[in-house]
C-alpha cells in the first residue's frame, strides 16, 4: 500500500463513511432517543458483530455459515454464567436446598456446581473464554471441514446441523444450562447493576466502541494481502491453491475470526438483555444473522452493520404497529430486497448515491464523463480503493 | 390458528344481553358509567390513566410455535376486558388494551414487557404462557414494578411480587389427582412421563415424593425432548412394567404422537389398565389429538369446560358468541380470563391504580363469578382453587368425575417435596 500510516485511510472518503456511522451511532442516536429506545439499539448493535464476522467470511471467502448462531450463543453464555455464579451468592439463594448454586441446578436436583463453571467466577477468565470457546469450535469446525475441502453448500448444511446440536445439547442438559428457560434473571457485573438505565447507556456505549475495534480489525484484515489472497480464493480457490497457498489454513483462520466477533456480540448480548437462552443458538436465529447481512450488503462491512441496525428496528417497529401481521411484513421486506438489489442496501448506495456523491464533492467536474462506468462500482471483487490503486 | 368471527349485529346484541348479569357484581365501587374518583388520587406512579380510560397490555405470541396455544389466552383476555368495560370499567375508566406479540421468542417477551411498562406505561400486563417467558419477563416486572397476570398451570419455586399467578402451581393439580388414583381407582405402581424442560421435572419430582410417601411405587420415570415424536420405547417398556397408572405431563405437538401411538400399540384407554392421567392436556390439545385418540384419558386440572355450574354456562356462552361456536375452552383460557377480573377488583378495593396498593389490596380478593366457581388470592399470589379430575371423551369433552371437597392451597415452595 503506498500509505504512509497505517491510519491515513480515515482521510479517505472511505474514513468518512466510519465517521458518520461513529457520529450516528455516539452523538445522533443517544440524543434523539430515549434510555428504552437507544438500550434497543444497543441489542440491535451486538448483531452487528455477527453481521461483520459474516461479511468477511461470507462476502470476502465466500464461506456461507448458516451456524454463526452457535458462536453468538457460546460467548453470550459464557457471560451469562459468570453474571449467573455472581447473582447465586449463598445469601441470595439461601432457600434453596443447595445454596450458592444457580437456582436452575437446585430445580434440576444438581447439588454441586458442575467443574466447567467453576472457572467462571472469574471476570478474565470470562472475558477470554467469551473470544476463545467460540474461536475453539470454529477451529475444530474448520479443521475437519476445509481440511478435508468441504465446502459451499455442504458447509453451510452441516453448520445449521451444528446448530441445531448444540441447541438441543443445551435444552438437554438443562441441569447444567438452564434448559429452554436459559440462564435468567442476571443482575450485576461485579457488584454493578446491569439494569438501570444509565448502566444500559454506559454498555451502550461499551458496544458501540466495542463494534469499532472489530469493524478496524476486520477492515485491516480485508485489506491486507490476506484480504486478497481470500477474494482470489473466493472466486477461483483451485488458483490460489496451485499458487502454493494453504487454502484450507486461510479457511480456518477467517472462520475463526467470524466466529470470536460473534462471540462478543453474544457476550455484549447477554449484559444487554440480562439474560441468554438457547433460542439465539438455534437455526433459526443463525439464518436471521445470514438476512442481516444480506440485506445490508454482505461485500461491505458498514453494509453489514447497517443491515443488522435495519432489519432489527423494522422488527420491533413493525411488530409494534401490527402484532398480527408483523411477519409479512418482515417477509415481504427480505423478499423485496433480495430480488430489488441483490447486493443490499451497500450494493444500492454505491449505484445511485456515490455518483451523486462523486458530482457534488468532486473538485474536477470535467473529469466527471472521464471516470469508469457505473458498472465498476458494482465490481464484487475488489473493494473501491484497490481497482484505482495503480502500482 | 383459526380466529373465527361469525359475528353478525344481531348476535353482538345478544351477547350485550348475555353480559347483562355480569355487571351485578362488579358496580361494588361505582356505579356504572358514573365519573369516578380524580386521576391524581388513583395514579401517583405516572401509569397511563387518564380521567375515563386506563391502558392494560396483553402480551402473548400470536406467532410462532406457542400461538396456537396461546391465542386462547388473548381471547379470553379481551373478553373479560370487554364485558369490565360494558359494566362500567375500572373505578370509572374504560379499559384499552395495547397488544404486543412475544412472538414464541423469550428475549422478545422481555423487551415488548419494557416497551409496555416504560413507553406506554399500562397498569397491568396480562400474558405470558411458557415458563421460559415468563423468566424472561420477571426482571423486567420487577425493576419498573408493573404487575403481571400469569395464566398457565405451571411448576411453582417461584413467588414474585409483581405477578398474580392464576393458574395453579404444581402441587395443587397433582397432589389431588394422585390422591384420587390411589383412593378412587386403588392405583399402587406409577410411571411418570414427561417433556424434558422445567415443569414435567418439577412436577414429576413432586409426584415421586408423594407416591413415595405414601408407600407406593413408581416404576418408570422418563423424559423425552420438547417436540419428540418417537414413543415407541416407552409405550413398549410401559406395557412389560404394568403400571397402574401412566401420569403424564408430555406438551405441545409431543402429544399427537404419543397419544397416537398409544392407541396403535393397542392400548385402549377406556380399559383404564392402565390408567392415563394426564396434568398437561386441555380441551385445546385434545383438538389437536383429536377425541378418538384420547377417549377414556383423565385429567387434573382446576377447570374443565363441561364445569356445570352458572357462571361457567354463562361464561362458555359468552365466549363462543364472541368467537364462534367451535371454539374449545381450557384451563389455561379460563384462567387469563380471571385476570382482568382480578385486577379489577384489586384495583376498586385499593381504590388506586399504584402497583404497590394493589399488591397490598390483591391477597384475600374473592372472585365468586369465575367460572370454574370460586377464586380466592393467597398471600402467595397464586390462587386458591379447587381441582377436578375429568375423562375425555371421544367428542373432545372431558366429563368431570371428581372434584376436592375443599379448596386446595397453593403452594409454590412446597416443604418435604424439593
Amino acid at each position: 500500500m503506498k500509505s504512509s500510516s497505517p491510519l491515513s485511510w480515515l482521510k479517505s472518503r472511505e474514513g468518512l463513511y466510519y465517521l458518520a456511522l461513529a457520529l450516528l451511532l455516539v452523538v445522533i442516536l443517544p440524543l434523539a432517543l430515549d434510555p428504552f429506545r437507544l438500550n434497543m439499539v444497543g441489542k440491535y448493535l451486538t448483531y452487528a458483530f455477527v453481521a461483520i464476522g459474516l461479511v468477511m467470511c461470507w462476502g470476502k471467502a465466500g464461506i456461507l455459515s448458516l451456524g454463526q448462531g452457535v458462536f453468538f450463543g457460546l460467548g453470550g453464555y459464557c457471560m451469562a454464567m459468570f453474571l449467573k455464579l455472581e447473582a447465586s451468592t449463598p445469601e441470595a439463594t439461601a432457600h434453596q436446598s443447595t445454596p450458592g448454586i444457580p437456582d436452575f441446578m437446585d430445580w434440576n436436583q444438581v447439588t454441586a456446581l458442575p467443574w466447567f463453571w467453576e472457572p467462571f467466577h472469574s471476570f478474565s477468565f470470562t472475558l477470554i473464554a467469551v473470544l476463545l470457546v467460540p474461536g475453539l469450535l470454529a477451529f475444530i469446525i474448520g479443521v475437519a471441514m476445509f481440511k478435508r475441502r468441504v465446502s459451499g453448500v455442504y458447509f453451510a448444511i452441516i453448520t445449521q446441523a451444528i446448530a441445531s446440536i448444540l441447541t438441543i445439547l443445551i435444552i438437554g442438559q438443562q441441569g447444567y444450562t438452564g434448559g429452554v428457560n436459559g440462564i435468567t434473571d442476571l443482575q450485576t457485573l461485579m457488584g454493578w447493576s446491569i439494569r438501570t438505565d444509565a448502566a444500559k447507556t454506559t454498555l451502550y456505549f461499551v458496544g458501540v466502541g466495542t463494534l469499532f475495534v472489530c469493524l478496524f480489525v476486520a477492515r485491516w484484515v480485508q485489506n491486507s494481502k490476506f484480504g486478497r489472497i481470500l477474494v482470489a480464493m473466493r472466486d477461483q480457490e483451485n488458483r490460489v491453491r496451485f499458487s502454493g497457498y494453504d487454502v484450507a489454513a486461510f479457511k480456518i483462520f477467517i472462520f475463526c475470526l467470524a466466529a470470536m466477533f460473534a462471540g462478543v456480540g453474544g457476550a455484549l448480548f447477554t449484559l444487554q438483555v440480562g439474560f441468554m437462552s438457547p433460542s439465539f443458538v438455534g437455526i433459526v436465529p443463525s439464518i436471521e444473522m445470514v438476512v442481516f447481512c444480506a440485506l445490508g450488503g454482505r461485500y461491505s462491512l458498514l453494509g453489514g452493520v447497517y443491515g443488522a441496525l435495519l432489519v432489527n428496528a423494522a422488527k420491533s417497529g413493525f411488530s409494534e404497529s401490527f402484532p398480527e401481521l408483523w411477519p409479512y411484513a418482515m417477509g415481504a421486506l427480505f423478499i423485496g430486497v433480495v430480488l430489488a438489489f441483490p447486493n443490499g442496501l451497500a450494493g444500492l448506495y454505491r449505484r445511485y448515491v456515490m455518483p451523486l456523491e462523486d458530482r457534488l464533492f468532486s473538485r474536477k467536474p470535467a473529469a466527471r464523463p472521464a471516470r469508469p462506468e457505473p458498472a465498476r462500482r458494482e465490481d464484487k471483487t475488489l473493494p473501491d480503493h484497490l481497482s484505482v490503486e495503480k502500482p | 390458528m383459526k380466529q373465527r368471527n361469525h359475528r353478525t349485529p344481531g348476535r353482538a346484541r345478544r351477547l350485550l344481553a348475555g353480559l347483562a348479569a355480569l355487571p351485578a357484581l362488579v358496580a361494588l365501587a361505582s356505579p356504572a358509567f358514573a365519573a369516578g374518583p380524580p386521576t391524581a388520587e388513583v395514579n401517583t406512579t405516572d401509569l397511563a390513566v387518564t380521567d375515563d380510560t386506563v391502558k392494560v397490555g396483553i402480551l402473548h405470541s400470536i406467532t410462532g410455535t406457542m400461538a396456537i396455544s396461546e391465542i386462547g389466552s388473548v381471547q379470553a383476555e379481551k373478553l373479560a376486558i370487554k364485558q369490565i368495560n360494558e359494566s362500567g370499567g375500572v373505578l370509572g375508566r374504560q379499559i384499552e388494551f395495547v397488544q404486543e406479540d412475544g412472538a414464541s421468542d423469550w428475549p422478545t417477551f422481555a423487551e415488548k414487557t419494557r416497551k409496555l411498562l416504560r413507553q406506554d406505561k399500562v397498569a397491568a400486563i396480562f400474558g405470558c404462557w411458557t415458563s421460559a417467558s415468563r423468566k424472561a419477563v420477571l426482571p423486567v416486572m420487577e425493576q419498573f414494578n408493573g404487575m403481571l397476570y400469569y395464566p398457565t398451570f405451571y411448576e411453582g419455586l417461584e413467588q414474585s411480587p409483581n405477578v398474580i399467578y392464576t393458574g395453579q402451581e404444581a402441587t395443587q393439580q397433582i397432589l389431588a389427582g394422585i390422591d384420587w388414583a390411589v383412593k378412587e381407582k386403588g392405583a399402587k405402581t406409577f410411571y411418570l412421563l414427561g417433556s424434558d424442560y422445567i415443569w414435567p421435572r418439577t412436577s414429576n419430582k413432586i409426584a415421586r415424593k408423594h407416591i413415595e410417601k405414601k408407600g407406593l411405587k413408581v416404576v418408570g420415570e422418563e423424559y423425552y425432548p420438547l417436540g419428540h415424536t418417537q414413543f415407541n420405547s416407552v409405550i413398549n417398556k410401559i406395557k412389560l412394567r404394568k403400571p397402574d397408572v401412566i401420569f403424564a405431563s408430555v406438551v405441545g405437538g409431543s402429544n399427537v404422537a404419543f397419544y397416537k401411538q398409544m392407541k396403535a400399540a393397542g392400548v385402549d384407554f377406556t380399559d383404564e389398565s392402565p390408567l392415563l392421567l394426564t396434568i398437561s392436556v386441555t380441551e385445546d390439545e385434545i383438538r389437536g389429538i383429536g377425541g378418538e385418540n384420547v377417549n377414556g384419558i383423565y385429567a387434573s386440572m382446576k377447570y374443565f369446560q363441561s364445569l356445570d355450574n352458572a357462571n361457567n354456562k354463562e361464561f362458555v356462552a359468552a365466549f363462543k358468541d364472541a368467537y364462534g361456536d367451535d371454539m374449545v375452552i381450557g384451563d389455561v383460557t379460563q384462567a387469563a380470563y380471571l385476570g382482568p377480573w382480578l385486577w379489577k377488583m384489586a384495583v376498586e378495593k385499593a381504590g388506586s391504580f399504584d402497583i404497590d396498593k394493589i399488591r397490598e389490596a390483591s391477597p384475600g380478593i374473592e372472585f365468586k363469578k369465575a367460572p370454574e366457581g370460586y377464586v380466592r388470592i393467597h398471600e402467595n399470589h397464586h390462587l386458591w382453587s379447587k381441582t377436578r379430575i375429568g375423562r375425555a371423551q371421544s367428542n373432545g369433552q372431558y366429563e368431570v368425575v371428581y372434584e376436592t371437597k375443599e379448596l386446595m392451597e397453593p403452594d409454590p415452595f412446597p416443604e418435604g417435596y424439593q
